[in-house]
């Protein structure tokens, strides 16, 4: 799996994870014992247990979930809370799923787009201003995002972008973190690929989209997934950005629903299942992505 | 890739294989025809914002009406006169905003390391276990807010009848301090754990076993390796950690908004909390840029600080 290997980041991770280090011979590792085991047992239960029970809460009565002392065992499970979720039309959560994956697709193809040309030129061209222009990119990833919140919402009052997708999709593709990202995948990839596509006469167009673009599938696919799960959670900006009940996202619309219905926790957590069970789902397939992502260039925290 | 390179490298004609020198390879606008679009939305939602953040501090910004006279640093003068409206706000957010930080940071640095280190032992279902301790950070603050409400609810949550089991008295998480900052840190804890132990998981790899073996040969029993050799070889990925997760800790606003909606009194009303209600729910945007300025610069302090620190100790072993 060498090519999905991302170099690391001098900056982030300078002496961190170098090489592919493997696990074997010599020197053995110590033999894991009850604490150890008894730990990872409890710590498996605690990231588990909250999550079961957000699932398990969506399918209860409301008086099952509000029931002292609490019935771990539910006496009867029912649809009650999806169906009365789907069929609210002052919180239309099929809507707000809908809106949800529009942005959270469409930001993460823009990223996508505009991220690997920009990248590409920063990686694999020699020009004048180069150095300035990146060093403007890595710049603004010091600034913290709060400073764009008002600036940003008076622009998008001035575009009439005010409750509309394009206000999720759009603004958020002018983050560095891509540009970066992809820059240090095309910088890895050998020359001599390059050149002689040169050679046979392709121009930076097609070097780019048939040799750049296909050999960084790794990269794309986990900048397109980072850029996914980034959109489809934020919060902040929705929920400020957005008015119209049905034009909300699924984080925007949970905050509605938490008013709405204050002491229906079966509602709730159905919404709260509805949000995290596509990302979830598309975290089991990609979870080695994400992992790899994050871990070799875990700046986006 | 390496066998695409192969191929490929077989396919050039020595005959036009250039001497040395660079192939004449694009037009000079390339590049740049490559970076307008992305350079295009930088500029417009980027640089042209953080000025005109700054612009709009310096106004008497309401964004309801039309006149916006020019004020000049008045609404950051506000900020540090205690009879002013935005005053007392604007501190008790950064107050809670410093509690928040000062409480959870250590947690997050500390924890995902004991976890890190567990989980970069060989043990059956580790991937599994790794994959779940990393899955609650793709679930975003929404689904965590409103997943920890109902856990913390002081009559049917989880929590309480879990602590009921030791015959430990219901605790009003949302609704009293200091229970209020243990709730909001845990669940934070709980959330962006998996992340750092990640970083971590990947700094652990990238320290060579064979220094470990040379310590084992020299003697050096488990807690010496620790001392000796992960965290010196952990060195920079603490320095990013720590720095992320104090900026990270900074920036805290669902959690709060969610689950104590900035309770008791105004006690977990965080900065970014106080700005956004200033700006974008009572549209006085002058003051609240202002603020968001504020807090910026207070941050680039901390962490120009923390830089200092952490290098200081660095030059000194």
């Amino acid at each position: 799996m060498t090519s999905t290997r991302v170099e690391p980041q001098p900056s982030a991770l300078a002496g961190g994870a170098s090489g592919s280090v493997r696990r074997r011979r010599a020197y053995r590792q110590e033999r894991n014992g009850p604490f150890f085991w008894v730990g990872i047992v409890i710590l498996a239960l605690i990231f588990v247990i909250p999550l079961l029970w957000m699932f398990l809460t969506s399918f209860r009565t409301v008086e099952d979930s509000r029931r002292i002392p609490i019935s771990l065992i539910p006496d009867q499970l029912t649809l009650r809370a999806y169906k009365l979720l789907f069929a609210d039309e002052q919180n239309p959560v099929f809507t707000w799923a809908l809106n949800s994956l529009m942005a959270a697709v469409g930001h993460a193809v823009l990223v996508l787009v505009v991220a690997s040309m920009a990248a590409f030129a920063l990686a694999r061209m020699k020009f004048p201003g180069q150095k300035v222009i990146f060093g403007i990119i890595i710049a603004t990833m010091f600034v913290p995002g709060f400073i764009f919140l008002m600036p940003n919402y008076l622009m998008m009052d001035r575009l009439g972008w005010l409750d509309t997708l394009i206000a999720l999709i759009v603004p958020g593709a002018a983050g560095a973190f891509g540009v970066f990202f992809l820059r240090q995948f095309f910088l890895a990839i050998p020359r001599e690929l390059e050149e002689s596509a040169r050679v046979d006469g392709a121009n930076s167009w097609q070097i780019f989209t048939r040799i750049i673009l296909p050999i960084s599938k790794p990269g794309l696919v986990t900048l397109g997934v980072l850029a996914f799960l980034g959109n489809w959670n934020d919060f902040i900006w929705p929920i400020f950005v957005l008015f119209s009940p049905e034009r909300l996202t699924l984080p925007a619309g949970l905050s509605t629903l938490q008013g709405a219905y204050n002491i229906d926790y079966p509602v709730i957590m159905a919404g709260a299942s509805v949000a995290a069970i596509p990302v979830l789902i598309l975290y089991v397939f990609v979870q080695r992505y994400v992992i790899e992502g994050v871990a070799t260039s875990g700046l986006k925290g | 890739m390496s066998a695409t390179a192969t191929t490929a490298r077989t396919k050039v004609d020595p005959a036009v294989d250039r001497p040395a020198g660079r192939l004449r390879v694009h037009a000079w606008f390339t590049p740049y025809l490559f970076l307008l679009p992305y350079l295009a939305l930088l500029t417009t939602f980027v640089l042209v914002p953080a000025v005109f953040g700054i612009w709009v501090s310096l106004h008497d910004w309401d964004f309801m009406l039309p006149n916006k006279p020019f004020i000049g640093l008045q609404n950051y003068v506000d900020l540090f006169t205690p009879d002013s409206v935005t005053f007392p706000e604007f501190w008790n957010g950064m107050k809670a905003t410093a509690i928040f930080t000062v409480a959870s940071v250590p947690f997050l640095v500390l924890i995902p390391l004991g976890i890190a280190l567990m989980l970069n032992r060989v043990f059956p279902a580790r991937s599994l276990l790794r994959a779940m301790i990393f899955a609650p950070f793709v679930l975003g603050i929404a689904v965590v807010g409103v997943l920890f409400r109902y856990l913390l609810d002081s009559q049917f949550g989880l929590i309480n009848w879990f602590l009921g089991l030791f015959g430990i008295p219901p605790v009003g998480w949302t609704q009293t301090q200091p229970w209020a900052w243990v709730a909001l840190v845990g669940m934070t804890v709980w959330w962006t754990l998996g992340f750092n132990a990640v970083i971590y998981l990947a700094g652990l790899q990238g320290i060579p076993r064979d220094q470990y073996e040379a310590a084992a040969i020299d003697g050096a029993g488990s807690f010496a390796r620790f001392i000796n050799v992960t965290l010196p070889g952990l060195r920079n990925i603490l320095v990013f950690i720590i720095t992320t997760t104090v900026l990270a800790s900074a920036n805290m606003f669902g959690q709060a908004y969610l689950v104590t909606n900035g309770g008791p009194g105004d006690s977990t009303r965080t900065a970014i909390m106080v700005m956004t209600q200033e700006g974008l729910r009572a549209f006085k945007m002058g003051s609240a840029t202002a603020m968001s300025y504020l807090l910026a610069i207070c941050l680039a302090v901390v962490s120009v600080i923390n830089f200092m620190v952490l290098r200081e100790r660095e030059g000194g072993k």
